[in-house]
């Protein structure tokens, strides 16, 4: 649709501006929260896009991705903590293994459809969380510090500043949007999308919907893994319930749901009104953890079901898909 | 000493499984009968059990008296809810329908927690104390009472759809809606009639739970999930396999933690739940 309006010229424009815009606003908003709140935009449009992959493009309904999201984390920090390495190098070998896991998750669970595949990988997910509580060489319940130390990019930690974080995970979310964006336009997204609307007609003809449905979760895992290990430098603690909860798992999904399921930009526009609107009313009308911000929130949930379940996308759009 | 352990962590299991049959058969209702996951049963079973705390508190009501009023308020609820929510969002996605119950869990779990706080709350002193002795063999009549009950309500809930008219109509409406609507059944009364029936089980279920077990706001979160295990145990839309395997649940987690390591029972569960779902996704009791 966009394309239509603005043309490609008109676009790369517009991709620009956004951007420039990105990188310029800690440079106007200098104050910790708007940054604070930046880094978590940034970091959830990413994950919302990895599971868009997965359950928007292939209609593969994942409620279980907080077990990539945990392993990235906990990657992270076990190779500092058992080893001294840096980072960097969980964050890659995070990436690894969720590949690994995702494989072994989906190898099953792809054999199932709609409701049954969602809630396998809901219960894998809460399998995941219990055996880390009591998984002892990462640290169990405790969870896991991660040593602090000087400023250094070797080690990915800043205290001074947060400038570091605001442009790692703006990084994060623009690779995230390039891997969507490159699916959508290859051979491997139209199978993708052919999966999604009829599995039987794209095998019947000669889609390999397992290996492809192998490739979106494997795809959508090493995404969401890094965004784990990026978290965990961020706050330098991580514990099952921070990094394995089904909360995390279904809130990537409503993000992307909310702005608009398998299409590019849905996601991030999710993103960027969900996560501000759930921080701002957590810090105004929350403040005391009396869970106020989440009834608001809930309510709005239901809210947008009922009235425009396209999401918000949908509101801009009167027919067509993605 | 082996025999007697084994046979007072099965006959637990039971207990508790009976509870959890009744959380189940509620929600294999609403699933069998129009194929929406309600994420928010475990809320109705929590509100019930506040309900019965807050009686019990406020006018000294004993939690067996309570009960009917839970049930009946918990009919009502849910019939709010379907005809305010589900009924909209029928032909929607499967996604939306996911969100809409989950956003309506998270709305009455943190309703319950700005309202109630988030302390665990107890009935400490009601009409059931003490346990009863089989031969070394120890179970508390509080749990007694509330499998009980448990057992009666699933019992009611079986007779109510396999020997009632009305029971025929919900069964022919799961079946098929259109021809179901086509021989006059008003398929939107059966749907409402799901889900008033389904959340009445979860809070009479809550109401029996508050009796001995604690009192919060993400009480819903465990038996919910549980639920949804014995569901597809079950078979979906199955009464009677919702019940067998709503005990089964309530056995397996009372041996695992017993013999092996109480922190990880729900992982035998949901070991269970995948094995089912990966080699006979019909259920353990369905025929294909």
């Amino acid at each position: 649709m966009k394309a239509a309006v603005l043309g490609k010229r008109g676009r790369y424009a517009l991709h620009g501006a956004m951007l420039a815009a990105a990188v310029a606003y800690p440079f106007v908003f200098r104050k910790p929260f708007p940054q604070d709140l930046a880094i978590k935009i940034f970091l959830f449009g990413g994950l919302a896009s990895a599971w868009n992959v997965l359950g928007g493009f292939t209609g593969q309904v994942s409620l279980g991705n907080a077990i990539f999201f945990g392993v990235g984390a906990y990657a992270t920090a076990v190779v500092q903590t058992h080893w001294g390495w840096t980072p960097w190098v969980g964050m890659v070998l995070g990436m690894g293994v969720a590949c690994g896991v995702a494989f072994v998750i989906g190898y099953p669970c792809f054999r199932l459809k709609g409701h049954y595949f969602a809630m396998a990988t809901l219960a894998i997910g809460e399998v995941f969380s219990t055996l880390f509580m009591n998984w002892q060489w990462v640290g169990g319940a405790v969870g896991v510090y991660i040593p602090l130390r000087d400023d250094t990019w070797k080690y990915f930690q800043f205290g001074t500043t947060k400038l570091p974080y605001y442009y790692v995970t703006l990084a994060f979310l623009v690779l995230a949007l390039l891997i969507s964006e490159g699916i959508l336009r290859s051979r491997m997204g139209y199978y993708f999308r052919a999966i999604r609307e009829d599995q039987d007609a794209a095998r019947s003809l000669g889609v390999s919907a397992r290996g492809y449905k192998l490739s979106a979760i494997g795809i959508s895992a090493m995404i969401t893994s890094l965004g784990g290990g990026l978290y965990a430098q961020y706050v330098l603690f991580i514990d099952p319930p921070s990094v394995f909860p089904m909360m995390l798992s279904i809130q990537v999904v409503l993000l992307a749901v909310l702005g608009g399921v398998g299409t590019l930009w849905g996601p991030v526009l999710g993103t960027v009104i969900l996560i501000p609107l759930s921080e701002f009313t957590r810090i105004y009308i929350g403040g005391t953890g009396s869970g106020l911000d989440l009834i608001a929130y809930g309510f709005l949930i239901v809210l947008v079901s009922v009235v425009q379940p396209r999401g918000i996308l949908g509101f801009f759009r009167k027919g067509g898909n993605a | 000493m082996f025999l007697p352990e084994l046979a007072q962590s099965l006959l637990s299991g039971v207990l508790m499984g009976l509870i959890f049959a009744l959380v189940a058969v509620g929600l294999t209702l609403i699933w069998g009968i129009m194929d929406i996951v309600n994420f928010a049963h475990g809320d109705f079973l929590m509100t019930g059990m506040y309900l019965s705390f807050w009686m019990y508190s406020l006018w000294g009501i004993d939690p067996l008296l309570s009960l009917p009023v839970s049930g009946i308020f918990l009919f009502f609820l849910g019939v709010v809810v379907y005809q305010l929510i589900i009924r909209r969002i029928l032909g929607a996605p499967m996604l939306i329908q996911i969100f809409a119950t989950f956003g309506l869990m998270i709305l009455m779990r943190y309703v319950a927690f700005y309202f109630f706080t988030p302390n665990y709350r107890t009935i400490q002193h009601t009409f059931l104390s003490g346990s009863i002795d089989l031969g070394g063999i120890y179970l508390p009549v509080p749990q007694l009472a509330a499998a009980a009950g448990a057992f009666l309500t699933t019992g009611a809930v079986y007779v109510l759809i396999h020997r009632t008219r009305i029971g025929g109509a919900l069964q022919a409406t799961a079946e098929d809606r259109e021809a179901a609507a086509l021989m006059g059944i008003d398929t939107d009364r059966m749907f409402t009639l799901a889900w008033g029936i389904g959340a009445a089980t979860a809070g009479i279920a809550g109401s029996l739970l508050s009796i001995f077990f604690y009192i919060f706001p993400e009480v819903g979160g465990i038996f919910g999930l549980i639920a949804f295990v014995a569901v597809t145990l079950g078979g979906f839309g199955n009464v009677a396999g919702a019940f067998v395997a709503g005990i089964l649940i309530g056995v397996i987690e009372a041996l695992a933690g017993h013999f092996y390591d109480p922190a990880l029972k729900t992982v035998f569960v949901y070991a269970l739940f995948l094995g089912v779902l990966f080699f006979r996704p019909q259920g353990l009791l369905g025929v294909k």
